[in-house]
């Protein structure tokens, strides 16, 4: 909202300058959020909290992915978690059975992930709302028979087992915890620069108006179809890029990373966290996994626990934390200003 | 895949036979629980993700009153009335809430109550499987139908399903409240206007799915194996239904629950670990051709 005030603002003149600081502005910060978490293990040794952080890493990127979808062009996805799952898959497969080098095996899976999503994308963004949450739920479940009855190749329900070569390339050894660590972090922030980048483009503004108004979109002279096709591409592949982490983390990959509980769990997550502002999906991610991690210890009943704390936020707040956040704080000093 | 036993059975009446009744009884099981889904859509504008929960608390209750009293029919009638009164709670208390929200906080308190449901039916009945046997007037010799095995039982599964589905139809069709219901579905602020109670016919039409769902549920517990997590398989295959269907078409309802019936038994022979996977590719084939699916009406 604020950017738009600003864009608005500004001179014509100014307009690629001021692009181009905030652009370096963006870079920096994400520098600086990558050396900070790049230096967590020095200060803390725990291995918990590396785990914590490499999850966080697999399901920020995959929600925040999604909130690209859901909160920026107005398309429910239901099924942007067989990307998460294609992401495991391919890249576990690859390393299994070629022998590849990791970033060749990187670089194939997500040349695979934009391929199906082109194809999956062409046929379900044509459709409207709820249609195109049902196809897309379609299309996952259809991935998820596919791994379950593909037993010679994906394992069947027994998942990727014997773990995922992992090779040392660069002088990076993903065996190792702490390599993998810093290789997560730095594929995260890539990609949540990557994507501010993308929402905060002239493209990224072109879908919040098409998910405003998608018709005068059109009228104007948008490519509808053409701008949502993109997007749903994009968005798989820095979902796939989070399977791949997830992949590399358990060693393996597994018939429920494509189930369609996945692409439920990345529509509550940004639920929880919010989906008007960028950083909410990520949010939403660290307080999922920890109330999961927390509610799951404590009790059996976990189901229970996560179902109440869910009506808090869609009865209650009605909103995501972030969104309650952001608004609350606009109205406090709105007030302020009124006062002074 | 086995393409040999799929054309032998289509050879063999006998297996044509009992195949073909095994699909009909899926699909008019998946009938009524679709058939509630696509009213609740069609009044209300919801998808309602927590139907399933529905279905296995049919089958709970029935299984419950069956235990207790021993009698068949007194086992559906609580199935269907328990879950009845249940839907108009769940309306009334939770989703009335939400009515004006987005469509995603909707869904968020639906996928909540999947949660709690789930573990309130572990609590109670606990997490293992359970079954509530076959009544002793059904433990008869089965019909021998040009060589097929057809149990008395499905008949009446199937006879109570169709006659669920006329009076359902006729009664939106011919009934004063049909129609009172059929034009709260299409312009509920003039139906409001009128002196109507919408409010009322919300939570009726709620507990009317709940309780073709429960009803459902009751039916297939004497044939299924009951288990907290039951609901979830049927709430998607409904989902299909629907949406092949038609959103909001209860002919369209019948006519999707049947195809996806008969896709899964025969499917399950031909194609034994691929049989879901038939039914998405389905879904998706029929829309990507009609994308409002076979009986729905084109929306704007």
């Amino acid at each position: 909202m604020t950017e738009l005030q600003a864009e608005q603002g500004a001179q014509a003149l100014d307009v690629p300058h001021e692009a181009k600081t905030r652009r370096n502005r963006d870079a920096l910060i994400a520098l600086a959020v990558f050396v900070v978490l790049a230096l967590l293990p020095a200060v803390f040794s725990s291995k918990l909290l590396l785990d914590f952080v490499i999850r966080c890493a697999a399901y920020g990127l995959f929600a925040t992915s999604l909130n690209l979808l859901v909160g920026y062009t107005g398309l429910i996805s239901f099924g942007h978690g067989m990307f998460f799952g294609l992401g495991a898959y391919g890249f576990g497969l690859m390393m299994q059975k070629t022998g590849v080098p990791v970033p060749v095996a990187f670089v194939a899976t997500l040349a695979i992930t934009l391929v199906v999503a082109l194809v999956i994308g062409a046929i379900c963004v044509r459709l409207k709302e709820i249609y195109f949450a049902f196809v897309t739920l379609a299309f996952q479940m259809l991935i998820h028979s596919t791994i379950l009855s593909w037993v010679s190749l994906t394992g069947g329900d027994q998942g990727l087992r014997g773990g995922i070569p992992r090779p040392p390339f660069l002088g990076i050894d993903l065996s190792n915890q702490l390599h993998l660590y810093v290789a997560s972090c730095a594929l995260l922030v890539i990609g949540l620069f990557l994507m501010h980048r993308i929402a905060q483009s002239p493209f990224g503004y072109t879908l919040r108006m098409i998910r405003d108004n998608a018709t005068r979109a059109s009228f104007i002279g948008i490519d509808v179809w053409r701008a949502k096709l993109t997007i749903f591409v994009l968005a798989a592949l820095f979902a796939s890029t989070g399977g791949i982490i997830m992949a590399l983390f358990v060693s393996g990959a597994y018939p429920e990373f494509a189930y369609w509980t996945i692409s439920g769990e990345g529509i509550f997550i940004n639920m929880l966290g919010g989906v008007t502002t960028f950083l909410g999906p990520m949010v939403g991610t660290v307080l999922l996994l920890i109330l999961n991690d927390t509610v799951t210890r404590l009790t059996d009943y976990h189901g229970l626990v996560l179902g109440i704390v869910i009506l808090f936020f869609a009865i209650g707040l009605r909103k995501g934390l972030m969104d309650f956040v952001v608004e609350w704080y606009a109205q406090r000093r709105n007030g302020a200003g009124e006062r002074g | 895949m086995d393409l040999d036993a799929l054309t032998g059975c289509l050879a063999s009446s006998a297996c044509l036979v009992t195949q073909t009744t095994s699909g009909f009884i899926i699909g008019m099981l998946l009938f009524l629980v679709a058939v509630g889904l696509t009213l609740i859509f069609g009044v209300l504008k919801v998808v309602n993700f927590s139907h399933g929960a529905f279905y296995m608390f049919g089958a709970y209750f029935a299984m419950t009153a069956y235990q207790f009293s021993g009698s068949f029919a007194l086992a559906m009638l609580c199935g269907a009335a328990g879950t009845a009164i249940l839907g108009l709670i769940f309306e009334r208390v939770f989703m009335s809430r939400v009515y004006g929200a987005d469509v995603l906080m909707q869904l968020l308190v639906c996928y909540a109550f999947v949660l709690i449901f789930d573990d309130v039916v572990r609590m109670i009945w606990g997490p293992e499987f359970k079954s509530m046997g076959m009544p002793a007037a059904f433990q008869v010799v089965p019909l021998f139908i040009a060589g097929g095995v057809v149990p008395p039982y499905y008949l009446l599964l199937i006879g109570v399903a169709l006659a669920a589905a006329m009076i359902l139809g006729l009664g939106l069709a011919r009934t004063r409240i049909g129609k009172v219901i059929r034009a709260a579905a299409h312009n509920p602020g003039m139906v409001s206007a009128l002196g109507i109670n919408t409010g009322l016919i919300y939570g009726g039409v709620f507990a009317l799915g709940g309780m073709l769902a429960g009803l459902a549920g009751a039916l297939a517990a004497p044939v299924r194996s009951l288990t907290p997590g039951m609901g979830f398989s049927v709430l998607i295959e409904s989902f299909i239904v629907t949406v092949i269907g038609g959103m909001g078409s209860i002919l369209g309802a019948l006519i999707g629950a049947l195809l996806i019936g008969m896709i899964r038994s025969f499917g399950s022979l031909g194609f034994p670990l691929f049989t879901e996977g038939l039914m998405y590719l389905f879904m998706v084939i029929v829309l990507v051709s009609r994308p409002t699916g076979l009986f729905g009406k084109e929306v704007a």
